[in-house]
């Protein structure tokens, strides 16, 4: 094995001479308590540049380094969901058996259980065409999700020689051996910066629904798409990651926790397994699988967590899963790079961040897709990622950045958390480019359901310029039919966007639903407006003594419950008669 | 301290609160150095930067009287540690946990690492018990709870060290009898301040509970970035090693940020937002993640931090980056200091993300977090009416916006303003809180349930029309 000697430390940045043989960003282990690190420069004489994922407090010039020769991996296979890793792949639960309740460094443990014995049922045989995406074999990994093993890309095109019959076998077994002799077992690794290959790329037709009505109904996103979440902080950026978490259709999520805070990650594992899956009547642990690198913990590894992330969710897309990333968040990776790159006394771009933020951003964002698989089947990696703008402010490098490489943005505003309204998703400065592709879908659902949501978004943009006329001369002084439409936007920010995420049946709300909901809506909007143009009076309409009802049946009609849906649409109904035959 | 180890004699260069050495080896970073001055004054020293043959050392004691020849550097093979013991509650230390009250060491073995090690998110507990502070404001709409680390924002000439000596004074469970021990840290804050929370916990009989550390507005800059490590070193032994409740006060970390802003600068790095270093955020976040309940232990850390806004500005990079760490903030708004409302906490910035988990059924009261939700809709539309009122008069406002205008003074009024020795409990500030609800119509209380409203609103109306 290769060595180097240290000559340098500056925080989590070490220098190593006698490296003349280490590759770029290979994993190293460094001094005598074998810290982890990864080559990030490589300089003439020999030298190179190591940054160090754990803390180098202690660690002295003269000290040895050893290379490993192989880059920063995560190794892949059944065991990896309801696990909570750190950045580099590390179980959560493990490092607490060894090392107690505080991480102490240089602990190393196996990503996964070797130990346990998953039940194995192969899907080839002897004589079979052995190549990249053969599915070998698979194990029920949790009672909701089938784990495909699958022949990785690197395999030369062989035959299968011999296979285990179904049964149960543990971590080291070989279960396949090809023709050439090469084996194949439960367990892969795949370096965490490339990309996993697939055969190509499709269109996004079918939306991630995530049961949040400002989402799903304003500014969907599509399966295999890209969003970002801006917001200050108090916003309530983790609160709807965390709704996203529980609530979207995929059929795996992971969560990653990227310099963020520890109770937040502690909030998740202690509450998901007690939350059941609304489509599937499973756990929601079951389907999930965390990646904690809370802020207090190394800033290296905290760059490279939304890498393991990302490739973790790409090894379940390639069986055929629709996977959702939460990268909470962007901001503090991108700190992240700015502190590593400040410590190597790189030329600093826009505010300290190195010039090649964009970059590394736009390879995150890019991993993002709905994909045909090297197993022949379909599968998608959605990518939601939350930015904290110092200030609030989306001037800034990362915001902006960002919003280049996504095409659904989701800003979250100050004015609407401080009045308790949440999910604060501004309706004036949030977009979806995914409305188009993915009307589609809703169209199956409900036939008017973009005619539907397009009158309700242009009452609440026409409500946006109105107030500012209304804050100099008064709401009262408006005529009748303006007043309207600032009695509608109100009771479509109340009714349909604001929603409750700990309100019982708020909490999640369903295609059905959404649809229904915004049918009576856009109905009772058109109506009122004609009644109005007709000569009605607003306090007719203000009148109508099932608007209360109207305002409540986010949190007291179930998602199921047809009667009350068709009951409430009556009352509003033949209100609207009345004023109507009044009229006459 | 008389610890065996290197000793070098002469520095290379001295810049700012830096010594540069040059012709050394076998130096750790993060090693603990003793310097000592040609008048013979012993100061400590923290490696920031070594090559193989020269090191950068930040100097707690500060840099004056060093010179090039005369100075010693004794390097001491370890990382700073400060002695920890139970029996350091009832002292003052310095900065670097050596006493400052002319008491003899603290008697104990027991020396830990100021740095702490990062607590695994996988064994922390969640926390969700209520802490009744006594002041409305927080407990009704912004709820502190036991393991939180709930910063107070504030600005220079508003109370915040009155309102975090009350909570001291008055925080308690109401599950169950147990006292908090408290730790304080003061940085950069002059004598007055510190005098004025000593006399405080003299009155209120907690002293002998109180371990403080002081690192004041005269002591070198470099030794105010130990003194809050320091202090939660010794808190993270009381709480996981003794399994004791501790309240750690630290004030004022905006003197921290400009301390680790003059050592940046020094060290020549590359500035982000104004001229701090950009690792400012993960700087913060190693202290005040040193918070929390651990998973199976008895102790907690409530940690609450006192910043003053320079100019009052939110958006500074001092409290912009303390809000994305802790678990909300307790805002303190200038103008209804100057109305004399005390405590000045503003209804809206002001937040505490644990409150959902801390109240409601079982914990406080079942319509605690809608009444909450309520009062927080209801104070937004009355900071939107008095913005249209200042435009067109009050006159002209509508019935309803009128009553809104009501509520709101009511509010600040009853529900925020309140005595400075006042210890409200939560159920009578519960009833307070509809009390000036009830200033409105019940259609506009969208936020409540109909139950709730049946209970608590109509009940109060009618009571009020028998009279």
């Amino acid at each position: 094995m290769n060595e180097g000697i240290i000559t340098r430390i500056n925080g989590p940045i070490v220098e190593a001479r006698n490296m003349e043989r280490a590759g770029m960003l290979e994993v190293v282990e460094v001094g005598t308590e074998r810290l982890i690190g990864e080559v990030i420069r490589v300089r003439h004489g020999g030298l190179a540049t190591i940054q160090v994922y754990e803390n180098t407090s202690g660690l002295k010039p003269g000290e040895t380094v050893y290379c490993t020769g192989r880059q920063l991996s995560v190794k892949l296979g059944p065991g990896l969901l309801g696990t909570i890793y750190d950045g580099i792949q590390r179980p959560l639960d493990r490092i607490a058996e060894l090392s107690g309740a505080m991480i102490r460094r240089g602990e190393k443990t196996e990503p996964l259980d070797m130990n346990k014995k998953w039940h194995f049922v192969p899907t080839v045989n002897p004589g079979d065409e052995l190549k990249p995406g053969v599915v070998y074999g698979e194990i029920q990994e949790t009672d909701s999700i089938k784990l495909k093993l699958i022949v990785p890309p690197s395999q030369k095109p062989t035959l299968v020689k011999t296979i285990v019959p179904e049964g149960d076998y543990s971590g080291e077994e070989t279960l396949l051996v090809a023709e050439n002799n090469d084996t194949l077992g439960f367990y892969q690794y795949w370096p965490v910066r490339k990309p996993r290959p697939v055969v190509a790329r499709k269109q996004l037709t079918t939306p991630l629904l995530t049961g949040l009505r400002v989402i799903d109904a304003f500014f969907p996103i599509a399966k295999g798409g890209a969003a970002a979440i801006p917001g200050g902080f108090g916003t309530g950026k983790t609160m709807t990651q965390q709704a996203l978490a529980k609530w979207s259709d995929a059929d795996i999520i992971v969560y990653i926790g990227c310099g963020e805070r520890g109770n937040e990650m502690t909030e998740v594992l202690r509450e998901f397994p007690e939350l059941v899956d609304p489509r599937s009547g499973r756990s929601l642990m079951e389907r999930t699988i965390l990646i904690a690198n809370t802020s207090n913990m190394p800033v290296a590894a905290r760059e490279v967590s939304i890498y393991t992330g990302i490739t973790l969710a790409e090894y379940y897309r390639d069986m055929g899963y629709h996977v959702a990333i939460m990268a909470d968040s962007t901001s503090r990776w991108a700190e992240a790079l700015r502190e590593l790159s400040g410590r190597l006394e790189e030329m600093p771009a826009d505010e300290g961040f190195p010039a090649y933020l964009p970059t590394r951003l736009a390879s995150f964002y890019e991993r993002a897709g709905f994909v045909e698989t090297m197993s022949g089947t379909s599968g998608s990696v959605s990518v939601i990622g939350a930015v904290s703008p110092p200030g609030g402010d989306f001037s800034e490098p990362v915001t902006q950045h960002t919003s280049r490489f996504i095409r659904c943005f989701w800003a979250l505003n100050r004015a609407l958390a401080n009045a308790r309204h949440y999910p604060a998703i501004s309706w004036h400065d949030s977009y979806s480019e995914y409305l188009i592709d993915i009307a589609g879908w809703w169209g199956q659902q409900d036939a008017e359901w973009k005619a539907h949501r397009d009158l309700l978004m242009e009452v609440l943009q026409e409500e946006v310029a109105l107030q500012r006329i209304a804050k100099l001369i008064g709401p009262d002084a408006l005529p009748d039919h303006q007043r309207l439409t600032l009695l509608v936007a109100d009771i479509v920010k109340n009714a349909f966007l604001q929603q409750n995420s700990f309100d019982e049946i708020d909490m999640y709300c369903s295609p059905g639903k959404q649809t229904w909901m915004l049918r009576l809506l856009a109905t009772f909007t058109e109506r009122s407006q004609n009644l109005i143009r007709r000569g009605a009076m607003l306090a007719d309409i203000n009148a109508i003594s099932a608007l209360p009802r109207l305002l409540r049946m986010k949190s007291e009609i179930r998602n199921d419950d047809k009667t009350a849906m068709a009951n409430l649409e009556q009352q509003i109904s033949s209100a609207l008669d009345a004023i109507e035959s009044n009229l006459r | 301290m008389k610890v065996a180890g290197l000793e070098y004699r002469g520095v290379s260069s001295i810049d700012g609160p830096l010594v540069f050495i040059d012709n050394i080896r076998g130096i750790a970073y993060d090693e603990l150095v003793e310097i000592t001055t040609p008048t013979g004054d012993v100061r400590l020293g923290q490696v920031l930067d070594v090559t193989a043959s020269a090191a950068v050392i930040q100097v707690f004691g500060g840099t004056v009287g060093l010179s090039q020849e005369k100075t010693k550097a004794r390097f001491l093979g370890s990382a700073l540690k400060i002695p920890v013991s139970k029996d350091m509650l009832g002292r003052v230390f310095d900065g670097l946990g050596r006493p400052k009250d002319g008491l003899p060491e603290p008697l104990t073995a027991d020396r830990r690492d100021v740095n702490g090690m990062p607590v695994n998110p996988y064994s922390r507990e969640y926390p969700r018990d209520f802490i009744q502070t006594g002041i409305s404001s927080i407990d009704l709409m912004n709820t502190l709870v036991r393991g939180q680390k709930l910063p107070i924002f504030s600005g220079n000439g508003l109370p915040h060290n009155r309102m975090a000596a009350q909570i001291a004074r008055q925080a308690k469970l109401l599950s169950e009898e147990v006292e908090f021990s408290i730790v304080f840290a003061a940085m950069g804050v002059k004598y007055d301040v510190a005098r004025f929370f000593i006399d405080s916990f003299e009155r209120s009989g907690v002293l002998h509970n109180v371990a403080m550390f002081l690192s004041l507005a005269d002591d070198p800059s470099a030794e105010r970035l130990v003194t809050p490590r320091s202090a939660l070193t010794l808190a993270e032994y009381l709480a996981f090693d003794l399994g004791m409740h501790v309240l750690v006060i630290i004030t004022d970390m905006s003197n921290y940020c400009e301390a680790l802003r003059e050592i940046a600068t020094a060290r020549g790095e590359i500035p982000s937002r104004k001229g701090y270093p950009g690792y400012l955020y993960s700087d913060l976040a190693s202290m005040y993640e040193r918070a929390g309940r651990l998973r199976g232990g008895a102790g907690s850390i409530t940690q609450m931090p006192i910043l003053t806004m320079p100019s009052d500005d939110i958006s500074h990079p001092i409290p912009d980056l303390t809000g994305y760490i802790t678990e909300g903030q307790i805002v303190l708004e200038r103008d209804m200091h100057q109305r004399g409302i005390y405590p000045p906490v503003a209804g809206l910035p002001s937040l505490s993300r644990l409150m959902k988990d801390g109240i409601g059924k079982g914990r406080t009261r079942d319509d605690h977090p809608h009444v909450a939700s309520q009062l927080f809709a209801a104070y937004s539309k009355v900071k939107d009416i008095r913005s249209l009122a200042s435009v067109i008069g009050e006159e002209e406002l509508s019935p309803v916006d009128k009553l809104y205008l009501k509520f709101g003074v009511e509010f600040e009024n009853k529900v925020v303003s309140q005595g400075e020795f006042e210890d409200r409990p939560i159920q009578r500030t519960l009833e307070i809180g509809w009390e000036v609800l009830k200033i409105l119509p019940r259609s506009e209380l969208l936020r409540v349930s109909e139950e709730e409203l049946a209970m608590y609103y109509d009940e109060a109306v009618t009571i009020k029309s028998k009279k």
